[in-house]
């Protein structure tokens, strides 16, 4: 049931004046639902009612439940952190997928001159550099668990942190100039070429140096693809793992519609399309 | 456009940087000015450091002599005088020329910086000739992203700073490898084929930059 929270602080001493715990929708669970459903059917106000919007709730559901509930394989010393899989990975996946949305736009705005591409270039990238700094926050806390620091200086986290430097500077160069066909044309270009300096440094370096990551040289645990970790994706974590990709990777991009489209309402005087 | 890769028209535009250069000697010897006195004050500051603290300070100057040096590349050039270089000549032969002249400029820092801090900070390097290679190779390295960072900086007000900031993290990469190469010559044992893994990845990694920088620089040369 939904309550209307603040009620419950002042129940204890609600009884002189007669405040009541006031449910939100319905008395019920049933009534709840069928309320929710109804305002999700017709044209609310509130969320653009889409496919893939559904799907992205029921992909990031399964991933809370089942990503806590799940019977997973005990790898060395990871036990139940092992877990942190779930939330780690995808978002890593999801921010090299919103980045690489980032680049697909700002070569489209070279080709096309279309202020539109720039405006989804720029918010695909203030995206990916929040799930790059959430990556790096669970990393860091599954850091302390396993290896016992936040900060190892781990080849992989290094790179992490210098994705969302350099995006961070992609930031502060459109800050930098007020002509909006000029500010579009030189980000896009500091754009592309950060992408392709940036994939070969996730790339290449992990697999170079050895590392506390699964996958580095020999003398690290789990040698093979450093992405997935060689023997510790088994069945019963894939199939909540994949869920969980497209989960976090569907959030980042109706995050990120939000952004475009207030901000094409914003400039709509000046886009003209 | 089949007089792009024309040689002549790029040592022309070389020429013509390197006689100002030496006309105006004021902007090469302000830099070396600059490279004297930082590595002065460093050595005022650490005194004769061991191999690993002296590796890594001499990569960090590298790093500030680069932003500098090429700085002064593109900032230095007025609008009117870019307007004249549109009209007379293509931006892929503008931007190899400048690439080229950038490397030259960083590679005479490079060697001046290595004399001053042999000089003055002591020499823990064990094999001298292959340091001077790497040092070279990696001013190249340096030379060349920050000559695209500087196109993109003139174009967003002349700010050498922007310039700093949009220039850092793409380094690191290239950086981080160069660190781990300048250790061989410290006398650090790597194992099989690494230097030569390392030195093909940097390699790699300039292709990539020259290649981009060509590709994308047309789109900021329309004003």
């Amino acid at each position: 049931m939904i309550y209307n929270s603040g009620w419950i602080i002042f129940n204890d001493f609600s009884s002189l004046i007669e405040f009541k715990e006031k449910p939100l929708l319905g008395n019920n669970n049933y009534q709840n639902t069928r309320i929710l459903f109804l305002i999700l059917l017709h044209k609310n106000k509130f969320m653009k009612l889409k496919w893939w919007k559904i799907l992205c709730i029921v992909f990031l559901f399964v991933t809370f439940t089942a990503g806590f509930l799940i019977k997973v394989p005990i790898v060395g010393n990871l036990h139940q952190s092992i877990r942190n899989f779930f939330f780690h990975v995808p978002m890593w996946f999801g921010q090299m997928g919103l980045l690489t949305l980032s680049l697909g736009y700002s070569v489209a705005y070279l080709r096309t001159q279309k202020i539109k591409h720039d405006i989804y270039a720029s918010e695909f990238a203030k995206t990916g550099i929040i799930f790059g700094i959430l990556g790096l926050m669970t990393g860091s806390i599954w850091a302390k668990y396993t290896w016992g620091e936040f900060w190892s200086n781990d080849p992989k986290q290094i790179a992490a942190a210098i994705a969302v430097l350099i995006y961070l500077a992609y930031i502060v160069l459109r800050g930098s100039m007020t002509d909006m066909d000029k500010r579009a044309r030189v980000s896009s270009v500091y754009n592309i070429f950060a992408y392709f300096i940036y994939i070969p440094l996730i790339m290449i370096l992990p697999r170079l140096v050895q590392s506390l990551h699964p996958g580095g040289m020999e003398g690290a645990k789990g040698g093979g693809n450093p992405a997935l970790g060689g023997q510790s994706l088994d069945a019963t974590m894939e199939m909540v793992f994949w869920p969980a990709v497209f989960g976090w990777l569907l959030l980042g991009i109706w995050i990120s519609s939000l952004k475009i489209r207030l901000s094409l309402l914003t400039n709509k005087n000046l886009i003209n399309e | 456009m089949p007089d792009t890769f024309l040689m002549s028209k790029i040592i022309t535009l070389l020429k013509k940087d390197f006689l100002l250069e030496l006309r105006q000697q004021h902007t090469f010897f302000g830099i070396l000015l600059y490279v004297a006195s930082t590595i002065f004050v460093l050595y005022l500051a650490m005194g004769r450091p061991e191999s690993t603290v002296y590796n890594g300070l001499f990569w960090m100057i590298q790093l500030f002599v680069c932003v500098n040096a090429v700085a002064k590349s593109f900032l230095q050039e007025s609008k009117g005088r870019m307007l004249y270089f549109y009209t007379i000549t293509s931006p892929v032969q503008f931007i190899i020329a400048k690439l080229i002249y950038s490397t030259v400029i960083m590679l005479l820092m490079v060697l001046c910086s290595l004399f001053l801090f042999t000089v003055l900070l002591g020499n823990p390097v064990m094999d001298p000739i292959q340091f001077i290679g790497i040092a070279g190779f990696g001013g190249l390295s340096l030379s060349l992203v920050f000559t695209l960072m500087s196109a993109i900086a003139a174009k967003a007000h002349q700010n050498a700073a922007i310039m700093a900031i949009l220039g850092f993290p793409l380094i690191i990469p290239q950086l981080l490898l160069l660190i781990r190469l300048s250790k061989s010559a410290f006398g650090e044992v790597f194992r099989e084929g690494a230097v030569l893994q390392i030195c093909l990845l940097l390699a790699g990694l300039d292709f990539l930059v020259i290649i981009l920088s060509v590709i994308l620089f047309p789109f900021l040369w329309k004003e």
